[in-house]
């Protein structure tokens, strides 16, 4: 049997290797052709300092999560490790192994890199707790820890606790969201528990804003939660609006609506809109300027009666959940800016059937409001339509 | 015959009928045939001029009619029509 080290020597020999200063070249000034770069070191070591852009795929879990970084074979690798060793048998692996067509192993790893003087990047670390909690998103490519620390910087606004607002804010707060804003001004009542899960019997008669605090808290303490116990109106949305990265709106009344697409649009924010009714939901994105805003798909808002609210018609209890978790679904999307956001479309669910329908929205080159600069957009004009007035005084 | 998506506000008006099948060449006929099957919904489709409401959203399959030809819009035998009012509820 061959030695540790005549083993270590006769598989250099097998794979391609490569230098350093080339590797630096080829990702500085790098062309179409640019390396995918792997670090096949254990996790704590690439969390201590890695090379910039490279991803994390520990050597041990190789043949199980390469797919995730790099899905086409015959893009070119490199993989590298601290000083060449691991990296030599993980290239072996990867070309005789997995059919990985381009795949180098960067001779004197990170060890050789620093000593060029090349940069090395220190990512910010997650706690041992939150390396625990969060195991299952670090296993996604997807999120992985950039996209983790994404959502413990993320500020996520909840316009109720309510139907849609109780399920969105339990799983954000899952998610490890970092800043919850809710708004509501009404009180748990026990007519609300039929759907309403972040509220619980024994706080009947508490503010929604306190109750919804206490789950949230219950499910993830690291959460900071900013309570606005009040109505959100022409007066105060602008103070609450802004500096959250993205709005979840579940708001049960069109001239809210109306107020808050105009000011969002204004402050450039991004909406995950939902809406439902008796066994139906409808949910959109509305993101400034890349898409549609709510004006573009509804100019005007129907009259009062055929604006009923659920209070008035019944809603399956079940349906805020699966609308709202699409919202939350939506709001991890665009917070770690991955798959592809539901703008430009509306997606309607029918319980009852079991079917979802997908309808085109587009951007009215006439918006009057988003086909305009946002700082064109008076205080005075926000949330104002066609017969405000009118549907107001009919809705009571 | 195409068919006619109904939304929920707007069943009361046809009897609780989520689809309605419907003739018509293009979109308007098609939606008038809705009204003169379920004459309720008239006044929530159309203004008085005819128009379609501008609160009401009309789809030939997942696109817009507005971005088409709007009532105009020719509508085939296998054609779904959706309408769309807006709705607000959230709690």
């Amino acid at each position: 049997m061959p030695s540790a080290a005549e083993l270590m020597r006769k598989v250099k020999e097998q794979v391609r290797q490569v230098d350093p200063t080339e590797v630096h070249d080829a990702v500085e000034n790098g062309n179409g052709n640019r390396p995918v770069l792997i670090d096949v070191r254990e996790q704590t070591e690439f969390e201590d300092g890695h090379i910039p852009g490279a991803a994390s795929v520990p050597r041990g879990f190789l043949e199980s999560r390469i797919e995730g970084s790099v899905p086409d074979r015959s893009q070119p690798v490199v993989l590298y490790c601290a000083s060449g060793n691991r990296s030599a048998y993980a290239a072996r692996t990867l070309s005789e192994e997995l059919g990985y067509e381009d795949v180098r192993s960067m001779t004197g790893g990170i060890t050789l890199w620093k000593d060029r003087g090349f940069d090395v990047e220190v990512p910010r670390a997650l706690t041992t707790e939150q390396r625990s909690r969060y195991s299952r998103h670090l296993l996604l490519p997807e999120i992985g820890i950039e996209g983790q620390l994404k959502l413990l910087d993320a500020k996520v606004l909840l316009l109720g606790a309510g139907g849609l607002g109780s399920p969105t804010a339990l799983y954000l707060a899952a998610a490890g969201v970092g800043t919850l804003g809710i708004v509501d001004d009404d009180e748990v009542d026990v007519s609300n528990l039929q759907r309403q899960v972040i509220h619980t019997t024994d706080r009947v008669g508490d503010s929604k804003v306190d109750s919804a605090e206490v789950s949230v808290h219950a499910i993830n303490p690291g959460v900071e939660v900013v309570k606005y116990e009040t109505r959100l109106d022409a007066s105060n949305i602008m103070e609450i609006i802004e500096g959250y990265d993205v709005i979840v709106d579940g708001v049960d009344n069109f001239p809210t609506r109306y107020l808050l697409n105009d000011a969002t649009v204004r402050l450039q924010i991004p909406v995950v809109s939902a809406s439902i009714l008796g066994f139906d939901g409808q949910i959109s994105v509305f993101k400034p300027y890349d898409g549609p805003c709510y004006r573009c798909l509804y100019p005007t808002p129907p009259p009062a009666e055929l604006a009923p609210s659920c209070g008035a018609n019944g809603v399956l209890g079940v349906l805020p959940g699966t609308m709202g978790l699409l919202q939350a679904t939506e709001v991890v999307k665009l917070v770690v800016s991955t798959g592809e956001p539901l703008i430009g479309r509306l997606l309607l669910y029918d319980a009852l059937a079991t079917s979802f329908t997908e309808l085109k929205v587009r951007r009215d080159p006439d918006c009057p409001i988003c086909s305009r600069d946002p700082g064109d957009i008076s205080a005075e004009e926000m949330g104002v339509f066609p017969d405000y007035e009118a549907f107001c005084a009919a809705a009571g | 015959m195409s068919t006619v998506k109904i939304p929920p506000v707007l069943r009361s008006y046809t009897g609780g009928e989520k689809e309605v099948d419907a003739e018509g060449a293009n979109v308007g006929d098609v939606l008038r045939s809705v009204a003169t099957q379920h004459p309720d919904t008239q006044s929530q489709l159309f203004a008085e001029t005819g128009e379609l409401n501008r609160y009401v959203n009309v789809y030939l399959n997942d696109e817009d009619v507005r971005v088409l030809e709007g009532l105009d819009t020719p509508v085939g035998g296998r054609d779904t029509v959706v309408i769309l009012p807006a709705m607000a509820g959230g709690s």
